[in-house]
């Protein structure tokens, strides 16, 4: 990584990142992808989302999937550990809780390749600041 | 007409709040969101923007005026003012200061600034160097709990990523400031939570607490002004500077401005991290955010503020959750743990069950938190045991009072907090634990005896082969006895029972 000189190169290196991330999740760019969140703070890798990740990563890429998958802290439903959020191109994001690889390959399957409703769904009950 | 018109408004108004999302995430912006091992993620949000805003825009003294004008208190469990506490530590003269980022996070069932250290380094290391700028302290250290391996991994990565970014080093982005953050491991030790005993700690010191003044402000770590703000506060801070403290101040309540993470646990459907405005009541976390209480039980109490806060009952249920509202009910905000109880729970074994927490943490150093918890602890044990008296209980009110007068920290001046408001709010229980020997819970084993119903026992034995300690004798085919001198109360046999014929009287 380069040094940052100057507050300037900071927020020129901002503007680019959020062009990519805007890029990543809009429908019509030619970057966009299916951006898949895995919570893994010590509390959802305690209830199993490690495992939920290397399937998430390993499988989307054996069946040709485009996707991000990425490891993020804990989204606050401790309940429903483990937690993931996919986000489709152009969409909102959407939550699943209570994932295992079982319920991984439905959603792979069924919500991200057929675009169905499927069961598991946490309601988001937050704004971000 | 203008009655119309006011309704109409009122109508709209109440729907709007009903629709409205119960919960900001402020300080947990980031939890979830962004990849914590990558710093890219975290410019992509504004990261380290407040910094560079500081450095190249903003004197000491004006980044100190927007955070005294925010109104942020400490999220520590104190509630003191940053802004105030930041302005002490720059006006001190020294040759080195110190910016300590606290996070001991020990209260059972808290994990807030785990959470944020695992999902949002970055935030908390940027505030800190903004921190650095204001009080003039050129290195910061990280006081983190060895029991959180993972936030201690991540902490290293953001340090180093933003190292390497320049954004943390010598001549930070260009502007000839330097700062730096190291990370110093605490072994796990309630009271070192406890600012001077935090900081004894970082020294190799024993972790014991010293008398304030003089407070680490004005001469703290190796005996230099040292400015001391827990996880959750620090990231606030770099929200603070790009959003405006006008926007801050405006969530919240008069005197408790901003938001609050609460780690909901207990008798609760959605157990979770929760983050909601200043001001909003415990019936809308429980109620609403939280999914109500499990199995549709009945609500008895809220514990808030760990072992140092109190109980906060149904009459509590709908006052506004701020700093000062919690002190005036007898409980304390605290790091923010909450935890939900309901019939099921005992309050005479909960108040012991955290007076045994503070008796296995404190110290040692002054005997009123030394001695007097141990003599609460001891009294309780009695109590729970079914060998209490009336004069117990003014005992435990007189003690619980001492020991909040005269201990030397926070630990000891808090720890009778859960007795005492326990007893105020639910004298009724002690009465009954003391007087007729009972636990209306059925949590206290001494007040309770497991009884065969002779009309329902059909003689299967099930239990007797059960019982761990052959308590139960009985021919086949005839209604067994329990021996209550032999009965452990372990409850094997109530759970084996297929007849519904055993009963906890």
């Amino acid at each position: 990584m380069a040094k940052l000189d100057s507050a300037a190169s900071l927020s020129q290196m901002r503007d680019q990142l959020k062009v990519r991330n805007s890029e990543l999740s809009s429908k019509d760019s030619p970057q966009s992808t299916i951006q898949v969140k895995v919570t893994m703070a010590t509390c959802g890798i305690a209830s199993g989302s490690r495992p939920v990740f290397d399937y998430m990563k390993e499988e989307l890429g054996k069946r040709n999937i485009p996707a991000l998958v990425t490891k993020v802290g804990c989204m606050g439903f401790c309940y429903a550990e483990p937690t993931i959020e996919i986000t489709m191109p152009g969409k909102a994001p959407v939550m699943f809780g209570f994932v295992n690889t079982k319920k991984a390959d439905e959603i792979i399957e069924r919500f991200i390749r057929k675009g169905e409703t499927i069961e598991g769904v946490i309601p988001m009950n937050y704004e971000i600041a | 007409m203008k009655r119309g018109t006011w309704h109409v408004a009122r109508i709209t108004c109440s729907l709007s709040r009903k629709n409205m999302a119960k919960q900001i995430r402020i300080a947990l912006r980031n939890c979830g969101v962004i990849d914590p091992e990558r710093i890219e993620d975290y410019i992509s949000r504004d990261g380290y923007m407040a910094l560079a805003t500081v450095l190249t825009e903003l004197t000491p003294g004006a980044v100190i005026e927007i955070m005294k004008k925010s109104g942020l208190r400490g999220r520590g469990g104190g509630g003191f003012p940053a802004g105030l506490k930041w302005e002490i530590t720059r006006k001190v003269q020294a040759d080195q200061k110190y910016v300590v980022c606290n996070a001991d996070e020990g209260d059972p069932g808290a994990f807030m600034d785990r959470s944020i250290l695992e999902g949002d380094p970055h935030s908390v290391l940027e505030a800190m160097a903004i921190n650095g700028y204001c009080t003039g302290a050129s290195k910061g250290l990280v006081y983190i709990r060895a029991e959180y391996p993972l936030a201690i991994d991540r902490l290293k990565t953001a340090m180093k990523q933003a190292r390497e970014m320049g954004l943390l080093g010598d001549n930070i982005l260009g502007t000839g400031f330097n700062f730096d953050i190291d990370i110093r491991y605490g072994a796990g030790a309630f009271v070192c939570g406890e600012e001077t005993a935090l900081i004894h700690s970082m020294e190799g010191l024993r972790g014991e607490p010293t008398v304030k003044p003089p407070f680490p402000s004005v001469e703290g770590y190796l005996k230099k002004p040292t400015n001391v703000n827990n996880v959750e506060t620090f990231a606030n801070v770099p929200v603070i500077i790009n959003k405006g403290w006008e926007w801050f101040s405006s969530i919240g309540t008069e005197k408790s401005k901003g938001t609050k993470v609460f780690a909901l646990a207990g008798k609760i459907n959605n157990v979770g991290l929760v983050e909601v405005p200043m001001g909003t009541t415990l019936r809308e976390v429980i109620y609403e955010i939280g999914g109500g209480i499990q199995y549709g039980k009945e609500f008895k109490a809220a514990q808030t503020g760990g072992p140092s806060g109190g109980c906060l009952t149904k009459k509590h249920l709908d006052t506004p959750i701020d700093y000062d509202n919690l002190i005036a009910a007898g409980s304390m905000m605290g790091s923010g743990g909450l935890i939900v109880m309901d019939e099921d729970d005992c309050m005479v074994a909960i108040a012991k069950f955290y007076l045994e927490f503070t008796v296995e943490e404190s110290c040692g150093k002054c005997s009123p938190c030394r001695i007097g918890n141990k003599r609460l602890h001891e009294i309780l044990g009695k109590i729970t045991q079914g060998n209490g008296t009336m004069e117990d209980i003014d005992k435990l009110r007189n003690l619980g009072q001492v020991i909040k007068d005269t201990s030397l920290c926070g630990l000891g001046q808090s720890s009778p907090n859960p007795v005492l408001s326990t007893i105020d709010n639910f004298i009724e229980e002690y009465l009954e634990h003391v007087k007729d020997k009972k636990c209306r819970s059925k949590v206290c084993k001494s007040l309770m005896q497991y009884l065969v119903l002779p009309e329902k026992c059909i003689g299967c034995t099930l239990c007797a082969r059960n019982c761990p300690v052959n308590a139960i004798s009985g021919e086949r085919k005839q209604a067994h006895l329990i021996d209550q001198e032999k009965c452990i109360k372990c409850g094997a046999c109530l759970e084996k029972c297929k007849f519904n014929a055993i009963i906890i009287n």
